[in-house]
């Protein structure tokens, strides 16, 4: 083992530390505003990364009917609502604004060949795509419950994980796909060459957790997001709708796994469903921040790519293995360390 | 008083009719066909799922109604339909299922229920230790030491002498891994360096770094599927120059998409279902193989990956073996199931889609060299090694 081996490890953990580090933040925006784990967040990443390859390779895009399913499933239990007498009475203008959008970008990626469009035109279309999928998914699979105990909201995370797995395996097909590369140039530093793609990785990682800081710290829906994290029923009291918490957090997730998914797809195969596991590496992250801490939890996340590039060179069987093992030693001195701080529920 | 008599009668022969209809549906053969057309290995399971419909429905005269199921990829789940089909349906013969470890924990099932077993899937060891249980299952894969052999031939050939080993960690790579050691050493051919992943790694840098830090002249990647591409795709961006054997988990038309001029020069074993048009005509399976692969491209609009074909070949090897064990038994009887499967070990120089079947009873796969080609990527197309 000598530095160029330290070096290219080290790249690599940091490339998939920020991919982890991202989808951390987003598990734990999601959990504080919601306290709901976002078990599907990786389906995020897997979607975008395989829309974004489908249309490289010119196959027909289907991300867009899953959107339409679920926005006239919106519709639908807007209605319901309604009719129950629960909801008002005044047309629910939301619900039909993301069926037409749905349906008008479906109609766009079906019509247009998107092969030669160019790598920010794809990108672009991805992630108008692959956004309004978390607050459908709020809308339709949580918000009727969102009172219920976290338990439940765990057991609909991971039914909505495997039914979105199911839903990749239709519009995507069994085989891995990747995209092409942003740039070929790599930027030589010493005898060590950085990867260009390790590049846009870090560099697009930075960007989103600087203007999420700027979101929550400068911005009024970022205020009221915070405050709906902090403390529920305060801010439902001071008028914070929760809908709007929920759905925008989910966006926000969205657009974060969205990201990951175009930053990672030319590094590696994905399949439709590779983004459980590497969720889960996020959550790791998460967990090691006690899902409370962001900065903690960015951290945590990026040491489990390093870990994880490592413990691959050494004992690549075992990768997996130490690698979630790590949880363990965290766990115990958190538990050790914070004697009933956590009794909120 | 007559009433009552009519009744009785009219009652009679309603049962009658009942009886002899259940006779005329006893009189088809009965085939339960399990994929794991979703889950993990569904590229695995679509491609043999749709080839169901290509099977022969009639042999000898009989119908022949294949019920298909799903399993999930989930072992539990290959349990509980191998279990439906046999005390429900009660099939005479299953093919499937998709995946090695859910073929192992079936074969027990099999084998208590009489019911012949034809297993598309890759690992040797479900007929391999030949013993009372596996004597039920037919294996309709090329076994991992007959590709392994065809590669080490062509290193000791080209004077390869050490080899780094990258496989899944799963038993398709555990396997090989085996196989491929054992044959390697007759041959005086070193394995320096082996390494393991996952299909879903994000990333095979450390492994990569480590084979080219053994330094080997060549590298054997076995994993199933397009997981084998990028484990190449890697090492040829770190740099490392030597030459790449693949395995037939390698032979399907998206390792070239995905690989694309990473992946040119690259030497894999395989049936010749890849290179179809480079065969010659007197090679026995060209046309079987040729049929097939126009039938499913008619049927599903793309060309089959050759996991469909082995459960294709299945179907051959029963429309050999029904017409023989029809002699014993009805269908549906445990006399025909027995029968079936004594006939099948017996198949003789069957051309199917992979190669020849010769099957015995301690040979359960029954593939020779003709159930593998020497394939070279050249130009971004398959290309056969003369």
């Amino acid at each position: 083992m000598n530095l160029q081996i330290v070096m290219l490890l080290g790249q690599d953990g940091v490339t998939n530390g920020a991919i982890y580090a991202l989808l951390a933040l987003s598990i734990l925006l999601v959990f504080t505003v919601t306290r709901i784990l976002l078990i599907p967040q990786g389906e995020f990443v897997s979607f975008a990364a395989l829309t974004m390859a489908a249309m490289q390779s010119g196959t027909p895009v289907r991300m867009g009917w899953l959107l339409v399913a679920l926005a006239l499933a919106a519709v639908a239990l807007d209605l319901y609502d309604a009719a129950r007498g629960k909801g008002r009475w005044r047309p629910r203008g939301a619900a039909l604004a993301m069926l037409a959008y749905a349906a008008a970008v479906t109609a766009l990626t079906g019509l247009v060949p998107l092969d030669k469009a160019g790598v920010a035109v794809q990108a672009l279309l991805t992630v108008a795509l692959v956004v309004p999928l978390g607050p459908l998914l709020y809308r339709v699979f949580y918000q009727p419950i969102a009172a219920a105990h976290s338990l439940v909201l765990l057991i609909v995370s991971i039914a909505v994980h495997v039914v979105l797995v199911g839903a990749g395996l239709l519009m995507f097909g069994p085989e891995g796909a990747r995209t092409e590369p942003f740039s070929e140039e790599g930027l030589s530093i010493g005898m060590v060459t950085l990867n260009s793609q390790t590049l846009w990785v870090v560099a697009v990682s930075l960007l989103l957790i600087v203007l999420l800081y700027a979101f929550f710290e400068r911005t009024l829906y970022g205020k009221a997001l915070r405050a709906a994290a902090v403390n529920r029923l305060g801010a439902e009291l001071v008028g914070i709708s929760p809908e709007i918490a929920g759905k925008a957090s989910f966006g926000l997730a969205a657009l974060i796994g969205g990201l990951s998914g175009i930053l990672i797809a030319p590094i590696t195969t994905i399949y439709f469903d590779s983004g459980f596991i590497i969720s889960l590496k996020g959550f790791v992250g998460a967990i090691i921040g006690g899902m409370a801490s962001y900065p903690v939890a960015a951290l945590g996340a990026l040491f489990i790519g390093q870990a994880e590039s490592f413990s691959t060179f050494w004992a690549s069987s075992y990768k997996e293995v130490i690698v979630f093992t790590l949880i363990l030693p965290v766990l115990l001195w958190r538990s050790l360390s914070h004697k009933g701080a956590e009794d909120e529920e | 008083m007559f009433g009552r008599r009519f009744a009785y009668s009219l009652l009679f022969s309603a049962l009658m009719v009942g009886t002899a209809h259940v006779q005329v549906a006893q009189a088809q053969v009965k085939v339960g066909v399990v994929t794991s057309s979703t889950g993990p290995i569904a590229l695995v399971g679509i491609p043999q799922k749709n080839s169901v419909p290509l099977l022969p429905t009639t042999v000898a005269g009989k119908s022949v109604q294949y019920i298909t199921l799903d399993d999930a990829s989930d072992p539990t789940a290959t349990v509980s339909a191998f279990k439906k089909l046999i005390t429900e349906e009660k099939v005479d013969a299953i093919i499937g299922p998709s995946g090695s470890p859910n073929a192992m924990g079936v074969i027990q099932f099999a084998a208590e229920a009489g019911v012949p077993m034809l297993a598309p899937v890759g690992t040797a060891a479900v007929v391999l230790p030949m013993n009372d249980q596996k004597k039920w299952v037919f294996k309709t894969t090329q076994n991992d030491d007959l590709i392994a052999a065809a590669l080490i031939e062509h290193m000791a050939k080209t004077g390869i002498t050490s080899v780094g080993f990258v496989g899944t960690a799963d038993p398709y790579g555990d396997n090989w891994l085996k196989v491929f050691s054992e044959q390697a050493a007759k041959q005086n051919i070193k394995v320096v360096a082996s390494e393991r992943f996952q299909r879903q790694d994000t990333s095979l840098t450390a492994q990569s770094l480590k084979i080219i830090a053994a330094n080997p002249q060549a590298v054997l990647i076995a994993a199933p599927g397009s997981s084998s591409v990028l484990p190449q795709t890697t090492l040829v961006d770190q740099g490392f120059r030597g030459k790449f054997y693949q395995t037939h988990g390698a032979a399907l038309p998206d390792f070239l998409k995905l690989g694309g001029r990473k992946v040119e020069g690259t030497i894999l074993a395989a049936s010749l279902m890849l290179v179809l048009d480079q065969v010659g005509d007197n090679h026995p399976s060209k046309k079987v193989a040729s049929d097939y692969v126009a039938a499913y491209e008619k049927a599903n609009g793309s060309k089959p990956a050759t996991f469909g074909a082995n459960v294709f070949d299945a179907g051959l090897l029963l429309e050999r073996a029904i017409p023989v064990a029809l002699k014993s038994g009805e269908p549906g009887s445990p006399a025909f199931r027995s029968a079936l499967r004594d006939a099948l070990e017996q198949v003789k120089e069957l051309p199917a889609t992979q190669g020849v079947y010769n099957l015995t009873p301690a040979d359960h796969s029954g593939f020779d060299e003709r159930g593998r080609e020497l394939i070279t990527v050249s130009k971004g197309t398959w290309t056969l090694v003369k």
